[in-house]
């Protein structure tokens, strides 16, 4: 059994027994997507929302880079009908008074993604996503437990 | 925005502006006889910061302080437990042996030592630009310094994928200490930061 690193704005997919972590997502919002059957699982590290100027970094964003993963798991022998998905991350680090532009974007992430999965036809079975801390998260692809681990918090199982 | 290397110089050089004021002023806060190095001021993206501040999980405090006026922009204040240590102990007398024991008196101290650095940083850059820049009131959290700067860096991430990075190693006694800061500047900022001093954007 290997563990696989997903950086930031990146994406992999492995297959069972493998694991996929994520370190430290604070804004960002991690994506994991599974198809039991198949015996498939992806993980995306997401660092904004809508790639709206076509950056070829496509797995910096939900839109895109959720499709490419949905996409490549296909090739893989997984199908879209039986994927189900499991998100966490979107913090709000920091509260800045006075600026309404700052501190929103973990919030648009969130929306992003999940509009992202509601386009694509994949229902979001489990999620921690939001409030003010960190995240580190582990997929299990054997069972499509999530696995979250935040500063001063008890290890949390989704 | 793509920058040149002249431009990468510049913003270099903004950063060595304000650090030795931020470090005097860290001195008579605490009291304290406070030598320092010349910082290390560096353009460096999101992987590169988190492997020189200890890697992602790394628990570090953070202080955010948003900037306005003629320019806005955030800057980033990032402590490490050494950092910490030295500042509470000389303040309170805390012997800090981990983060999860930090109250809300030591918080707020850090938010306010933070918050005078940070402004003698500004300040020294406006008076030598002769521009006009308010600093808003600190927001600080503890957490991994991954999520710390995930948040930050992204809301900057259309202005550029690199950060100007300072880092600063102070010596107190027989410590030897490290802070680093992170200035982002907005696009338009940016470009009156270059202009100001007679580079074209």
């Amino acid at each position: 059994m290997k563990t696989i690193t997903v950086g930031i704005s990146d994406m992999k997919i492995v297959r069972v027994p493998d694991l996929l972590i994520s370190y430290a997502l604070g804004s960002c919002v991690g994506v994991c997507i599974i198809d039991k059957s198949a015996q498939v699982a992806g993980m995306a590290h997401i660092l904004l929302s809508y790639n709206k100027n076509g950056d070829k970094n496509i797995f910096k964003y939900a839109d895109t880079g959720i499709t490419e993963m949905v996409r490549q798991m296909e090739g893989l022998g997984a199908l879209k009908s039986r994927m189900t998905a499991k998100i966490a991350g979107g913090a709000k680090m920091f509260e800045i008074k006075g600026s309404s532009s700052l501190g929103h974007i973990g919030e648009r992430n969130v929306a992003a993604t999940k509009e992202t999965l509601a386009d694509l036809k994949i229902r979001i079975t489990a999620q921690d996503v939001g409030k003010n801390y960190g995240r580190t998260i582990t997929f299990d692809s054997s069972t499509g437990k999530l696995t979250i681990k935040s500063f001063g918090k008890e290890l949390k199982v989704i | 925005m793509e920058l040149n290397e002249l431009q990468i110089d510049l913003l270099k050089e903004i950063g060595n502006i304000g650090a030795g004021n931020a470090a005097t002023s860290l001195s008579h806060m605490l009291s304290k006889r406070i030598d320092m190095n010349v910082p290390e001021v560096s353009l460096l993206d999101y992987n590169h910061i988190i492997e020189s501040i200890g890697g992602a999980e790394n628990i570090v405090v953070g202080v955010l302080i948003a900037f306005e006026g003629d320019i806005q922009g955030v800057i980033l204040f990032l402590l490490k437990k050494e950092f910490v240590h030295l500042i509470l102990n000389s303040l309170l007398g805390t012997e800090l042996q981990s983060f999860e024991e930090i109250e809300d008196i030591e918080r707020s101290a850090l938010s306010e030592i933070s918050n005078i650095m940070v402004s003698s940083y500004v300040n020294s850059i406006a008076s030598l630009t002769g521009m006009k820049i308010n600093i808003t009131i600190p927001s600080l959290n503890i957490d991994m310094s991954g999520a710390l700067l995930d948040a930050v860096t992204s809301e900057f991430s259309e202005v550029a994928d690199k950060v100007v990075f300072i880092k600063e190693k102070y010596h107190c006694q027989n410590e030897t200490v490290y802070s680093y800061m992170l200035l982002l500047p907005d696009i338009p900022s940016l470009k009156i930061l270059l202009n100001k001093f007679g580079i074209d954007s």
